[in-house]
């Protein structure tokens, strides 16, 4: 045993060093692939980490760090009489009351910042750092606490302003405007979040929120249990207030993201995954090629044990070097990302305009090392069993495919995998996430691969029985159809990069197709009015009397558009008051399916297709909304098709909304104009029109700006999808070449004998070619058929089940093409590039060499 | 006349400078001399004018004979912010409360505050009796005379009924007591002297039966102090035999004396007024503070003029660390303490002695 093992040991050593020395481009370039899909996939994990991380100091630095908080469910807010009731309960040490908006500074910039409106006594027991304090920028004397004048910024908000403490500003907040001085700063709040407070009786009166509160912060008495206090407020709290702690606003920041990200990493889990296949032609081609150096190791006394392990290793260093270099170059592109994108990777779902700084997760680079390290063994797996399996005497002498041609390629388990994946499609998500639908892709991507050498010849069928081909062409094609398992290698790679691409592009012009459609569907009118922040304001009846008179307006629909939580743990859906007429709905909605005829004295209301899907509600069914102070019961009457809303969004009559609330006022307005009025007139007479107050948050647009807008949006948040799509392809496509020079290179002896028997070099260049092209054409034509059947999964279970939203496929059609003819000339030409250097080397001479 | 109400009056002072034009200012009224007082309705707030206290001093007896003071104190500022924003949040009273224990075993004060604004029946002052509610401490005056008061700080609890044992004193004429040379100058001012005191006294979770007798001060104004004033002294004595004595001066910034007055009530209801120049404070003995520096006449002697013949009143501290530092809470460091005299006992409040109180 001692003897084998030192042989082994040395074996291994001057064999791998041999093979790397003599080969270094193909280990490099596995090791690449493997290092790319790490990083990519630590670099996704570590920018959102930092994201989170960031958000939680937000919540906190914005929540004071109250030990419990009662939070509105829309920014209506709750009565204040829940205040008293509150600051009474047992266990309560102190109730701070709050009025929370989001506000604007006139003139200071696109970020927004939290208003706070607060009671400095009540704030100072149970919310101290939000107290105010000297930021280093002074504070203005002769100013008393409870002066409704009053602003004090955080340092953030203080620097986003342009303005110095002292300066007079106007801040815009629910619909209305008013000034203050900012007398100084909030020390406690840290330097990367924009918070604002004002005395909460200037945030009521000036901000129209008289009577209501969107917070009320507690302090814990000492010793009091959580849990108890937590049950006691629950009991206290009316429909639209909702008790939130550190952990459902994680929960609720985390499921902000948690779609788009998880679906980042499983794009980063595909580039690895490309990288396990490169590997794994690597160490093919590599085991093929030293089929008589493991065979005169084994008869000098290797054990075949010893072989698989030193393959193993060989495939594992790879692993490891890959994955060590994949996790610094995670670091470092995630860096990047944060700077150049943002935490939430350009996704748009984290509005705060700081960069947060990066986070390093130790654990995550272990799990990503280990994934890199798996993927590179899992890729030389096959290879070393099958360089085991070889009979050593037999290996000695040829270094071609040891497959006999006679023997038919086993198409069932490829067709296993198929099918193992058609079904994972079938299965629903798991912890809210289409980890099954991600499995079908890799079991359908396995399974095409699997079946790679059957369906190569099954293809390669109809070719064969072309009667007298060139010369050239027919070696070309016995040569392919007598080596299934050398063609599979190389078409492995082409199917596998192609796949998942053509799956990846079908999906994106699947859904920016969707959403074009949907964006003309939903921007009817000739005009959009929008007021920013206004959630809790909005246009009064006057106001909207006076635009609905201005001349050129032909017809005006009023919206209210407000947020509300019906969950402590989800993100806010959006409630829109819309002009909807329940007996013709689809006038106004994209529906999906029927609307169904409402109930007598039943107020309806049409769900979008996230918020269906979220809620698993359904129409026929009714469903309570926190309005008002009150659960109101409403009929779901219909589905509506939405891409905007991520997270819900109802659409409700507006009258029905108005008497339910008894909320008048309209935050949008789509304008139809007169036949021949000019937009930009009408715009001018509609924005003298407006209330001074207002007038500065109030925006127009034009439908074909908006639509400009959000398909910006929307290929920003998909700018880091193709990123990765574009580094899968490019890693596959290398492979492929890598592949196939290498296969051209070691097929040497083959030439030499061809060259021997009369082939002319122009013929064997042409068979090069076409061999080749019929490969690629192979390669192609199961990439694209694998990528349209993955696309789907993508379609239908992927995306429902992260985003709860469908679209319809839309195939890229000049892309197939562009794809095809560019794999087929870059095998082709591949081919020809690595046969004429193996040519050029004496190639009879290797033949005589040999024999 | 007290350190803490000069804040809450300084603090008005700065938010009346504060107000913009488009707002409604508070109208204060002005303290004159004639309005008779009436009670109970005086016992009550009268949120009109600018601020008001209801101001509890005295000796607690614990059953095994150990001596302690206290201070049970609610004011009530009218701050100048805008009358006409209805906000129920709107600042337009702010109620302030502060609790003090004098244990000499302790060596030094144990104190306590609460501060809101005033609604929502978590702060309210009643104008018709005394009825305070601060969060969870109270002075409810009930419908036999008594009050009741309880605070809870962090090292102590005071839960006691105050039994009056005499009529109202009605300080100055007939209860307008002048602070200072001009008319204006002055406050509504009466006095329940020699209030009966039983109760308990929670100190270390451990509560202990006390008995006692107390000062009850009650003083609003709109106006109150000349603009020269940096601080001032102030005492209130239960004397043994049923009488009771109030002075106080109101220094300016060399040590000058502004202004100065009192009462001497005697036992059978006989009431002298004493003016400037009839009320003089020696300094015996000085106590320096160790945290803060600031050096106080702790130990004085208190001379009257009455009727020609001059009364002097020895005052000895209960012990000399009687210093309060509220500057935490945004007050004055100023020392108020228990004292002992010749025949009775009482409180000495002594202000501006680390830095001149700011107007």
């Amino acid at each position: 045993m001692a003897a084998d093992a030192r042989i082994s040991g040395q074996a291994l050593r001057w064999m791998m060093l041999g093979e790397w020395r003599a080969r270094p481009g193909r280990v490099v370039l596995a090791a690449l692939a493997i290092a790319v899909g790490v990083a990519l996939g630590f670099a996704v994990h570590l920018v959102n980490l930092s994201a989170l991380d960031e958000f939680g100091r937000a919540i906190r630095a914005v929540n004071g760090e109250a030990d419990l908080q009662v939070h509105a469910t829309g920014p209506a807010g709750f009565d204040e009489g829940l205040y008293p009731k509150l600051a009474r309960a047992s266990g309560v040490a102190a109730a701070s009351p709050a009025v929370e908006l989001t506000a604007r500074i006139a003139g200071g910039g696109p970020g927004t910042l939290t208003l706070l409106g607060l009671d400095i006594l009540r704030a100072a027991q149970a919310t101290p750092s939000l107290l105010p304090g000297d930021l280093g920028g002074g504070v203005v004397e002769g100013q008393g606490p409870f002066d409704p004048d009053a602003l004090r910024l955080s340092s953030a908000a203080l620097k986003a302003s342009g303005h110095r403490i002292g300066d007079t500003v106007v801040l815009l907040a629910a619909g209305r405007s008013a000034s203050f001085r900012i007398v100084g700063g909030l020390p406690g709040v840290g330097d990367s979040q924009r918070v604002g407070v004002i005395d909460i009786a200037a945030a009521q009166e000036r901000f129209g929120q008289l009577g209501r509160l969107q917070r009320i912060d507690l302090r814990l008495a000492q010793g009091a249990s959580h849990d108890q206090v937590a049950a006691e407020v629950g009991r206290l709290i009316p429909i639209d207030a909702e008790i939130v702690t550190a952990s459902s606003e994680a929960r609720r920041s985390d499921s902000l993201s948690r779609a788009y990200r998880v679906n980042l990493e499983m794009l980063a889990m595909v580039a690895l995954l490309t990288g396990g296949f490169l590997v794994y032609s690597a160490q093919s081609l590599s085991v093929a090629r030293r089929r008589p150096q493991f065979a005169l190791a084994r008869v000098l006394g290797l054990t075949r044990r010893a072989l698989l392990a030193q393959l193993f290793v060989e495939g594992g260093l790879v692993g490891v070097i890959g994955a060590g270099g994949g996790i610094l170059l995670g670091l470092g592109l995630a860096d990047v990302a944060l700077r150049l994108l943002g935490g939430d990777l350009g996704g748009g779902f984290f509005s705060s305009a700081s960069r947060p700084p990066l986070a390093f997760a130790p654990g995550a680079a272990v799990v990503f090392m280990g994934l890199g390290l798996i993927v590179a063994l899992a890729g030389s797996l096959l290879p070393a069993v099958e360089a085991g399996r070889a009979q050593p005497a037999v290996a000695l002498k040829t270094a071609g495919d040891a497959t006999d041609p006679r023997h038919r390629p086993n198409p069932w388990w490829g067709a296993g995998l198929l099918v193992a994946g058609a079904l994972a499609a079938l299965a629903p998500p798991a912890l809210d996430l289409p980890l099954f639908g991600y499995a079908a892709i890799a079991l359908m991507l396995a399974g095409g691969v699997a079946a790679m050498p059957w369906l190569a010849r099954a293809m390669l069928t109809p070719v064969r029985r072309i009667q007298n081909p060139p010369p050239a062409a027919a070696l070309a094609i016995n040569r392919l159809w007598g080596a299934p398992g050398q063609a599979a290698i190389a078409l492995c790679g082409i199917v596998a990069s192609t796949s998942l691409m053509v799956a990846m592009a079908v999906m994106v012009s699947s859904f920016r197709g969707s959403v074009e459609d949907w964006l003309v569907q939903v921007l009817p009118s000739d005009v959009y009015i929008r007021i920013q922040n206004a959630e809790t304001g909005g246009l009064d009846r006057q106001v909207q009397q006076a635009l609905a008179a201005t001349p050129g307006v032909a017809k005006i629909g009023f919206r209210k558009t407000t947020l509300l939580r019906l969950a402590p743990d989800k993100p806010a859906v959006t409630l829109s008051a819309t002009p909807v007429d329940p007996a013709h709905p689809g006038l106004s909605l994209p529906l999906l399916g029927a609307s169904r005829a409402v109930p007598a004295g039943m107020t309806p209301v049409w769900l979008s297709e996230p918020m269906a899907r979220i809620y698993d509600l359904h129409p026929g069914r009714t469903m309570s909304l926190p309005l008002n102070g009150g659960a109101r019961t409403v009929f779901i009457a219909g589905v509506w098709r939405d891409y905007a809303r991520q997270f819900g969004a109802i659409a409700i009559p507006e009258a029905d909304y108005t008497r339910l609330t008894g909320d008048t006022r309209r935050t949008d307005a789509a304008i139809d104009l007169v036949p021949g009025a000019s937009p930009a007139k009408v715009i001018a007479a509609l924005r003298a029109r407006l209330p001074q107050a207002e007038a500065a948050q109030v925006e127009f647009a034009l439908p074909r700006e908006i639509r400009a807008v959000a398909l910006r949006i929307f290929d920003r948040s998909f700018a880091v999808t193709y990123a990765l799509e574009a580094i899968a392809i490019i890693v596959g496509l290398t492979g492929v070449a890598a592949t196939f020079s290498a296969q051209t290179l070691a097929r040497t002896k083959e030439f030499g004998m061809l060259r021997h028997v009369g082939v002319l070099r122009g013929q064997v260049m042409a068979m090069l070619a076409i061999e080749g092209a019929l490969l690629g054409l192979v390669g192609v034509a199961a990439g694209l058929s694998l990528g349209v059947a993955m696309s789907q999964v993508l379609i239908h279970v992927v995306n429902p089940q992260s985003f709860h939203w469908t679209m319809e496929t839309k195939a890229p059609l000049g892309l197939f093409v562009g794809l095809a003819v560019a794999l087929i000339t870059a095998s082709a030409g591949t081919a020809v590039l690595a046969g004429r250097s193996a040519l050029s080397s004496g190639a009879v001479r290797a033949v005589r060499e040999d024999w | 006349m007290r350190s803490l109400r000069i804040v809450l009056l300084g603090l008005a002072v700065m938010l009346g400078a504060a107000a913009a034009p488009r707002q409604v200012a508070p109208v204060y009224p002005v303290v004159k001399a004639g309005p008779v007082l009436s009670f109970p309705r005086d016992h009550g707030a009268h949120p009109d004018y600018r601020t008001e206290w209801w101001y509890v001093t005295g000796w607690l007896k614990t059953a095994d004979g150990q001596d302690l003071g206290f201070q049970v104190t609610f004011f009530r500022t009218r701050p100048a912010v805008d009358q006409a924003n209805p906000s129920a949040f709107s600042p337009k009273q702010i109620l302030f409360a502060h609790a003090a224990l004098s244990d000499p075993k302790l060596g030094r004060l144990s104190h306590d505050q609460r501060v809101a604004r005033q609604g929502f029946g978590l702060a309210e002052a009643s104008a018709t009796d005394t009825h305070i509610v601060l969060d969870d401490w109270t002075l409810i005056r009930g419908g036999d005379g008594r009050y009741t008061t309880h605070v809870a700080g962090q090292d102590f609890v005071l839960d006691l009924t105050l039994a009056p044992s005499q009529p109202p004193l009605l300080q100055g004429q007939a209860g307008y007591s002048r602070k200072g040379p001009k008319p204006a100058q002055a406050s509504y001012y009466y006095t329940l002297p020699h209030l009966k005191v039983t109760g308990l006294a929670t100190r270390a979770g451990k509560p202990a039966r006390v008995t006692g007798e107390a000062w009850l001060d009650r003083e609003w104004s709109s106006t109150l102090l000349d603009p020269a004033a940096v601080g001032w002294d102030w005492t209130g004595l239960n004397l043994d035999d049923g009488s009771a004595l109030t002075a106080f001066q109101v220094r300016d910034a060399a040590g000058k004396v502004l202004w100065a007055g009192g009462s001497l009530r005697a036992a059978d209801g006989t009431l002298t007024h004493l003016g400037p120049g009839e009320v003089a404070f020696a300094t015996d003995r000085r106590w320096k503070s160790p945290r803060t520096g600031a050096d106080y006449p702790v130990g004085r002697t208190l001379s009257l003029k009455l009727g020609g013949a001059t009364r002097a009143f020895k005052l000895t501290p209960l012990f000399d660390d009687q210093e309060l530092d509220s500057r935490r809470g945004g007050g004055p460091v100023y020392w108020e303490g228990a004292v002992r005299t010749g025949g009775g006992r009482g409180y000495l409040e002594l202000t501006g002695y680390l830095s001149p109180l700011k107007m």
